[in-house]
């Protein structure tokens, strides 16, 4: 066009576009109507406690970003966090008479969660990549398998951890450092290792070139079934990591372990700004969908203004409100 | 052939914000005549064409038709007074049948319901006109490019056009189709259609149209019959400079060059068997062949892109086995493909990132280098001569020549010692090409091979010193120096080449 300068390499310097600044916009508000509706609110105790309750989901997200990125989709991550939360009270309350209390049946516990974790993210990205099946269908089918298998496992009602065992693994979520809780801390070493993998590390560069258009990855010597492999692998890997920080919290499993969290999960991602078809993914983006799912949570429940029951309805009407946003920052970008 | 203009524009500007990307057009199209919108990447005849249907208003002048100004609110507005619009990416729904494209939106109805038997039976005499053989019943998904152009046109035919505007619309076709196509213009030419179509290929241009409009800049820099201009006046013009010297002159052929490439028995399986070659340092090998001749897939297979057997492979000298691109880019093999849209480049990212896409390595082992990558871009875009208005455009928004030129810099990222290029230069004008091929004939000169796989006969004949012929998956013949020529590649191509240029082989 007639446009077209000579070697113009110049940066356009200019505003974020609202698909940066809505969701953070959105964060400020949010705050700022908490902290003016209860005083409570800023206080130590309730932002501890917002943040631990939203370190599950936020770890799950994170690994979620990175599949959604690549062109993928998971809806297994709430029972797959059911599931591994049961076996894993199995393993340690069969391994007690043998180890004891201690510290290594809590390591042997976690390490059945990473295991299995991320075995369960190689059945999800064998079945997606090697055998072509749509990750819509292949994760439904998961998702019904570890529900039904933990509610087996529990016969129908709900696995406990040994009461002993409990009072040792306890601090895992109530401490922490600093007066900061260990879901958060762990919560935040994710975070900041994801973003680095997503926006700095050749990782996440593959991974959005796999989701903007599979075949050019091809041609551009991406290894496509690789990189979405490993995208499932390590959403296996952070399931495994948020419920090891799940189990001290109750104690138990039961069929309704984790309901309903791929759906937050992938919520926040798609509030944080992350494409859902793929292809763009940022994991800051996604932490704060995360906060802005959770704080909604806890704003209704600290103040009466609107009944905590329709909490469901609005986060329902943020996310068509976040797709919306999208959709105009593309048309006008 | 009348005299009175059906559809014209009268000094129409078009600006998308401050840039003006058409400054005072005047164009007007005659019932029962063809005329050719010609003109390089970028000129502004996509932007005129969609003016010209209603898809996008003026900023500014007068749209006549019949003599009347009018101004399109909408594409329906511009299909309604009888102007259609095919794209160069065509706009049909892959998922639905030939027929239900062809009536989508129009359906016929008997009743409450669909009138099938009528809309299959009008299918198909769309179709018979256009010497198309596809069932109405197949999925277009299932078309090759050819015949979702021949649906595309029959689809205009459903809507009894006057005026006819197609972009591109030989790109895709094979020198039949192309016959075909242009007596179907003729035909509607006879029946007082108008018609305006652009081509980068001048000799069909000289063969199908009346009249010739060549832009250059978002300007008409001259309007003529056609008669009236030689191939070599029309480029001129388009390019504003002199470009007889479209192919860089070639060193000739270089005997005592050493073997880069030594391939036996490369078979692809259902597109190639039993494919043999040898490629040279400073060696441009061009391979012909109709589309669909295995070319492609052959070249693919070669690089790790699909599933291929080979008896043997040497790479400067060295037995080598190819299982993935990553083994073909360790030995120096890189190919860079035909299809730079669906591809080639990442449309909804930016340059940077699809320049380095494929050498990633090059710029960080797990985390990468951002500044590096910022250099490689600034270097790149000098190099190649890359018109961006910005660093931050989106690839999809390039011109395609400029993305061309970007994904060629992108392929040499990863400093391919043997390079295969395929259809090097579709769909871009004529000044670009002429600045690939000399950058492929240096390349050659600084002792890399090249592969050239291409339909264009002239640019196989232009840039190749050796030719290889293909047909049906296999190799039907080999060309070297004087025997290299259109008539040669023709035979060959087609199953007919064994007589006099058998010795060339």
């Amino acid at each position: 066009m007639t446009s077209e300068t000579v070697n113009p390499i110049s940066h356009r310097r200019r505003l974020p576009s609202m698909s940066v600044l809505g969701p953070i916009l959105a964060l400020v508000i949010l705050i700022v109507i908490g902290a003016l509706m209860n005083s409570n609110f800023l206080s130590s105790g309730n932002i501890n406690n917002v943040l631990s309750r939203s370190a599950f989901i936020g770890i799950i997200a994170v690994g979620m970003t990175f599949v959604i990125t690549a062109g993928g989709l998971d809806l297994s991550v709430g029972s797959m966090a059911a599931f591994i939360a049961g076996l894993m009270i199995l393993v340690m309350n069969a391994a007690l008479p043998t180890l004891g209390v201690g510290v290594p049946i809590i390591l042997l516990g976690m390490l059945t969660a990473l295991l299995a974790g991320v075995l369960a993210g190689m059945l999800n990205g064998f079945l997606i990549t090697t055998l072509g099946i749509e990750a819509f269908i292949v994760t439904l089918g998961t998702m019904g398998i570890y529900r039904s298998l933990v509610t087996w496992l529990a016969n129908g009602g709900t696995l406990s951890l040994d009461f002993e065992l409990r009072g040792f693994y306890r601090p895992v979520y109530f401490d922490g450092v600093l007066g900061v809780a260990w879901p958060i801390i762990v919560f935040a070493v994710v975070v900041i290792l994801g973003e680095i993998l997503m926006s700095r590390a050749r990782f996440g560069r593959h991974c959005a070139a796999t989701g903007s258009n599979e075949h050019v990855a091809h041609y551009s010597n991406v290894n496509v079934n690789r990189t979405r492999m490993l995208t499932y692998i390590m959403l296996g890997m952070l399931v495994g990591v948020a419920t090891i920080m799940y189990v001290p919290r109750l104690g138990s499993a039961s069929a309704s372990t984790g309901v309903l969290w791929e759906l937050e999960a992938i919520a926040a991602v798609i509030i944080g700004g992350t494409v859902l078809k793929g292809g763009f993914g940022r994991v800051w983006g996604t932490v704060i969908g995360v906060l802005i799912l959770s704080l909604i949570d806890n704003i209704l429940n600290l103040t009466d203004l609107v009944s905590p029951y329709l909490n469901g309805a609005i986060q329902g009407v943020i996310i068509v409100l976040a797709v919306i946003l999208q959709r105009e920052a593309k048309a006008k970008g | 052939m009348t005299d009175d203009p059906i559809l014209a524009l009268h000094g129409v500007h078009k600006s998308f914000g401050p840039v003006e990307v058409l400054s005072g057009i005047d164009i007007v199209l005659r019932s029962g005549e063809v005329l050719a919108l010609i003109g390089e990447n970028g000129a502004g005849k996509s932007t005129t064409m969609k003016i010209l249907a209603g898809y996008q208003p003026a900023t500014k002048g007068r749209i006549l038709l019949d003599g009347q100004e009018v101004r399109f609110g909408s594409l329906h507005e511009g299909e309604a007074a009888g102007i259609v619009l095919i794209h160069q990416e065509f706009n049909l729904a892959e998922q639905l049948t030939v027929e239900q494209n062809i009536f989508l939106g129009r359906e016929l109805r008997r009743g409450l319901l669909l009138d099938k038997k009528r809309m299959r039976d009008l299918t198909r005499q769309y179709l018979a006109r256009l010497n198309c053989r596809v069932d109405p019943d197949t999925p277009v998904s299932q078309l090759s490019n050819s015949d979702k152009q021949m649906v595309e046109i029959a689809k205009a035919l459903s809507r009894n056009a006057r005026v006819l505007i197609m972009d591109e619309p030989t790109a895709v076709l094979t020198g039949s189709e192309v016959e075909v196509l242009f007596e179907q213009v003729r035909a509607l030419r006879a029946a007082g259609t108008a018609i305006l179509f652009t081509s980068h290929k001048l000799g069909e241009v000289a063969n199908i149209a009346d009249r010739v409009t060549i832009m250059r800049d978002g300007a008409v820099v001259r309007t003529d019959i056609v008669a009236a201009m030689t191939e070599d006046d029309m480029a001129t013009a388009m390019v504003g400079r002199d470009v007889s010297a479209l192919y860089p002159a070639k060193p000739g052929v270089l005997k005592g060059g050493s073997v880069a490439l030594q391939v036996q028995g490369l078979t692809v399986p259902g597109h190639a068997q039993d494919i043999g070659f040898t490629l040279r340092h400073g060696e441009i090998l061009g391979i012909a062949g109709l589309i669909g001749s295995g070319r492609t897939e052959a070249m693919e297979g070669l690089c790790g892109l699909r599933p291929a057997t080979m008896t043997a492979l040497k790479i400067e000298g060295q037995p080598v086995t190819i299982r993935s691109t990553a083994d073909a880019l360790d030995h120096g093999l890189c190919y860079m493909t035909e299809d730079r849209k669906l591809r080639g480049l990442l449309l909804d990212k930016g340059m940077r990132v699809n320049l380095t896409l494929q050498a990633l390595a090059r710029f960080g082992r797990i985390l990468i280098d951002r500044k590096a990558e910022d250099a490689a871009l600034v270097q790149a875009v000098k190099e190649f001569d890359i018109r961006a208005g910005s660093a931050d455009v989106l690839v999809g928004n390039l011109s395609g020549g400029n993305q061309q030129k970007l994904l060629l810099a992108k392929i040499m990222q990863s400093e391919p010692r043997i390079l295969i290029v395929d259809e090097p230069t579709r769909g871009i004008d004529i000044g670009t090409k002429q600045q690939i091929y000399t950058f492929l004939r240096a390349l050659a000169a600084a002792g890399k091979s090249i592969v050239v796989v291409s339909s264009e006969m002239q640019e196989i004949i232009g840039m190749s010193d050796r030719v290889l012929v293909m047909r049906q998956g296999g190799i039907a013949g080999t060309l070297e120096g004087d025997h290299i020529t259109e008539d040669a590649i023709v035979r060959h191509a087609m199953g007919v080449g064994a007589d006099t240029d058998e010795r060339a082989a």
